[in-house]
């Protein structure tokens, strides 16, 4: 089977499940209609909505190969940034810098990674952003909780551009005998994590009852996140056939890649919590913000980049 | 400005706004308390020259047409492109800041724009706020509307994150998410007293505000 008759088969797999889910939407609404409009239901049925639109996206990212799906990235990151941003309390003597990480750390991250320069863009932000935004912030001469807004805008840039930018990043992996096939690698992340954080939900509201932390979250329970965490992982173990990986090993990372997807979840509700907001935006309809959606996928992408390219590249 | 051309014009730039103010600060809008078609006062806080372009571009299409912004004549009276968007497209009331005499009175200037049925956008703090303060002491000038049109609901409106997007001084905006949320309307009680309605209009304004995270 090529990469291509692969990835073919995945939309085709993930287009059935997005129909049947569908139809249960459709169901769940027709049979409890008579008790009234249910917030939970219609909030599941926006879910399913939105997801037919991202897989679609991201099926119209795949057809246009690396560039395709490094502008989606890019763009996906965009948008984590302004809402991440948004929610810290920068100053005036900050507006250059900021223009700076939209319009220049931004674009150049993808860029490097277009170019395939490893060396640079895995330092780029936690190196030369965390040295060179402070000096510009510091040149505007505005010293009021300068501490604050250093660190909080390099943590932002991290999160939404360095760690989201890690998933493009894995289609300048050179694995041998795996040749053509790292769109794959991106499937199997996003899949995988994707699906942790859809069983952890359906987990959780069937069986749901021991919060994991009432103070962070209150839809987090331990039936959520073991059910969630162990199907998700056997998921990624049946899906073996898709990566360089053997079926023990393809479980085996989809653990960790899952595990990391819940505690990505935790800090971000951490954070949401500090600031007093439910969401972190509202573009993505039932989801919330472009970060309510990435969470877990900013937190698995970089391990999962090191783990292949550690013990899959020569 | 009744000529079919020049609506048109004015209906092709409002919507360029609209959309350029959208794409750059992807505004949301709360509105506490439904909105309503009646005519309205909407009485917000100011600390940007963009303050009103943002209410404007939330607001429902058929309700904006019906919407004017007030605004310092001194500012948007200068140059031709601000008195295209401000008089052209944007249709804004301009007021003078200077004293008041007999031939500049804002309050009938204002009143007489209500009187044809359309709403207005006014900000009663009188200036941008670029200090550390939430909200500047209200001029009177709110009050003296309210008493010469009481029939007119007044709807505070809280404008968060535009100072951010662009602050004074700057040309280039970032794109950070606005919010503007809308308050329940209030209106002039029967004989209240010029200070008593001022501080339940600025009360009900700061109540909009977001919480403070660094006091």
């Amino acid at each position: 089977m090529t990469p291509q008759q692969k990835i073919l088969y995945l939309f085709e797999g993930l287009g059935a499940v997005l129909a049947v889910a569908w139809l249960a939407g459709w169901w769940l609404e027709r049979k409890f209609s008579a008790a009234g409009p249910s917030a939970v239901i219609e909030n599941l049925n926006a879910r399913i909505r939105t997801w037919c639109v991202m897989v679609l996206l991201i099926a119209l990212a795949f057809l246009g190969g690396e560039i395709g799906v490094i502008l989606l990235f890019a763009f996906a990151s965009f948008n984590a940034l302004r809402e991440f941003l948004t929610l810290i309390q920068t100053r005036r003597g900050d507006h250059w810098a900021l223009l700076v990480g939209f319009f220049v750390v931004l674009p150049l991250q993808y860029y490097l990674i277009w170019i395939e320069w490893y060396g640079l863009y895995s330092v780029f932000i936690p190196v030369y952003a965390f040295l060179f935004l402070p000096i510009i912030s510091a040149v505007r001469g505005e010293t009021e909780r300068y501490m604050e807004r250093i660190a909080e805008t390099q943590w932002g840039l991290m999160i939404a551009v360095f760690c989201v930018s890690h998933v493009p990043a894995l289609l300048t992996l050179r694995i041998p005998g795996f040749d053509g096939g790292n769109l794959l690698l991106i499937a199997f992340l996003v899949l995988i994590v994707q699906a942790s954080d859809v069983l952890q939900y359906v987990w959780g509201k069937l069986l749901g009852r021991h919060k994991v932390a009432p103070n962070l979250s209150p839809s987090k329970t331990w039936e959520g996140l073991i059910g969630g965490v162990l199907s998700a992982t056997a998921l990624g173990a049946a899906m073996w056939w898709i990566t360089p990986f053997t079926p023990l090993q393809a479980g085996l990372i989809a653990f960790i890649i899952n595990l990391m997807g819940f505690f990505g979840g935790l800090v971000m509700s951490a954070i949401k919590r500090d600031r007093g907001v439910k969401d972190w935006g509202h573009m993505i309809a039932g989801h919330g913000g472009m970060l309510d959606r990435l969470d877990s996928v900013i937190f698995a992408a970089p391990v999962f980049f090191h783990v292949t390219r550690y013990w899959w590249t020569p | 400005m009744t000529m079919p051309l020049a609506s048109l014009g004015r209906e092709i730039a409002g919507q360029l706004i609209v959309t350029f103010t959208r794409l750059i600060t992807a505004p949301q809008s709360d509105w506490r308390a439904p909105p309503s078609p009646g005519q309205r006062i909407y009485f917000a806080n100011h600390a940007s020259h963009g303050d009103f372009v943002l209410i404007w571009s939330v607001l429902p299409a058929k309700f904006r047409r019906r919407t004017r912004p007030v605004a310092a004549a001194d500012y948007w009276d200068r140059g031709w492109l601000r008195r295209l968007i401000g008089k052209g497209v944007l249709r804004a009331v301009l007021i003078s800041r200077e004293r008041v005499t007999r031939s500049n009175d804002p309050i009938e200037t204002m009143a007489s724009a209500l009187d044809t049925g359309e709403s207005l956008i006014v900000f009663p703090e009188g200036t941008r706020n670029l200090g550390s303060e939430r909200l500047l002491p209200f001029k009177s000038g709110l009050y003296h509307l309210a008493r010469a049109r009481p029939r007119v609901e007044l709807v505070p409106v809280w404008i968060a994150n535009l100072n951010r997007v662009m602050p004074k001084g700057e040309f280039l905006p970032v794109p950070l998410l606005c919010t503007v949320r809308f308050g329940a309307p209030l209106s002039l009680r029967e004989g209240e007293a010029k200070a008593e309605f001022l501080g339940r209009a600025q009360a009900a304004l700061l109540d909009l505000a977001p919480r403070e995270w660094h006091p």
